[in-house]
């Protein structure tokens, strides 16, 4: 198989491709989101005690 | 309890400790992402390139990989939230209720994959891309229901009422559960039949039953992954007041 017959998955390409990259979008957000929320609450936290 | 045995009972009572659970999760994580990546690498080279096109669907079948462990999902996340949520509310263990709230966006987002790559297989192999049969509205619900335990928990301030309040949601849309997974045999609808749970033998064959299963247990490691990393977040937001917060910022520093 080539790497072009791969990636053209029998003439199914945009919905396969669309399935794979859509869930992988969803699944990084899920974890960006979540950590990223994280780490500026720690700082605004610590930027607080330094205050007091 | 006598049925338990006493290391299990033991784990979970220092689990139920907040800085506890902070710790060990931090140092759990990297084992969680490695398994997640290995197990992910191995299901996707196995279902997208060894295993062979399905002789009916050709290479659109491939979304399978991806849609039926996330249907799978968007079930088991409901069941752990409903379980999570039922401790809570009975024994008010905070953990319990952090758990439960945690797992609701992840269980929405792997509700919406499934609707979505389902909705993409349907038009090249059905003809459309929505149809209102049982399965498919049965599980539309299911990611409302998801959506109704996010949006009753940001609008309550007070957490630990909140954590009440969308326990007995989810206890209620339990309901829903048993429908989706019945719903291809109690109705006649345009969606398949079990194909890997059928009691008898699994209707697949074993090249393209593998990748699935890797992919199955891959999301499960992604739950784990995600959901904790929700947790750990909103445990530090509910417990910004504590000493153990307090001392582990002035350590940092």
């Amino acid at each position: 198989m080539t790497m072009q017959e791969f990636f053209a998955m029998g003439g199914y390409a945009f919905y396969v491709w669309t399935s794979y990259g859509l869930t992988l979008i969803v699944l990084l957000a899920n974890i960006i989101i979540p950590v990223a929320q994280r780490r500026q609450f720690l700082r605004s936290l610590a930027l607080k005690q330094k205050r007091q | 309890m006598f049925l338990i045995p006493d290391p299990v009972v033991r784990f979970f009572h220092r689990m139920a400790s907040p800085p506890h659970f902070y710790a060990f999760t931090e140092r759990l994580m990297p084992w969680l992402v490695v398994i997640f990546l290995l197990l992910t690498a191995a299901g996707l080279y196995g279902g997208l390139y060894l295993a062979p096109a399905d002789y009916q669907q050709g290479d659109s079948y491939r979304i399978i990989y991806i849609h039926v462990p996330s249907a799978w999902m968007s079930l088991f996340i409901y069941v752990v939230m409903a379980v999570a949520g039922a401790i809570g509310l009975v024994w008010r263990i905070k953990l319990a209720e952090i758990v439960a709230i945690s797992s609701a966006p992840v269980g929405a987002s792997f509700t919406f994959i499934a609707l979505v790559t389902g909705s993409l297989w349907g038009k090249p192999m059905w003809g459309t891309w929505w149809v209102w049969d049982a399965r498919l509205t049965s599980e539309l619900i299911l990611l409302f229901l998801y959506l109704g335990v996010i949006g009753l928990y940001g609008a309550i301030d007070d957490k630990r009422t909140a954590s009440r309040a969308v326990a007995i949601l989810a206890l209620v849309g339990v309901v829903n559960i048993p429908i989706i997974h019945y719903s291809v045999e109690w109705w006649n609808t345009l969606h398949q039949g079990p194909t890997v749970t059928k009691m008898d033998k699994p209707s697949i064959h074993v090249s393209m039953l593998i990748p699935l299963l890797l992919m199955a247990v891959a999301f499960k490691f992604y739950y784990l992954i995600a959901m904790l990393q929700r947790a750990r977040t909103e445990l530090l937001l509910r417990e910004r007041n504590a000493q153990w917060v307090k001392a582990m910022i002035s350590e940092s520093k």
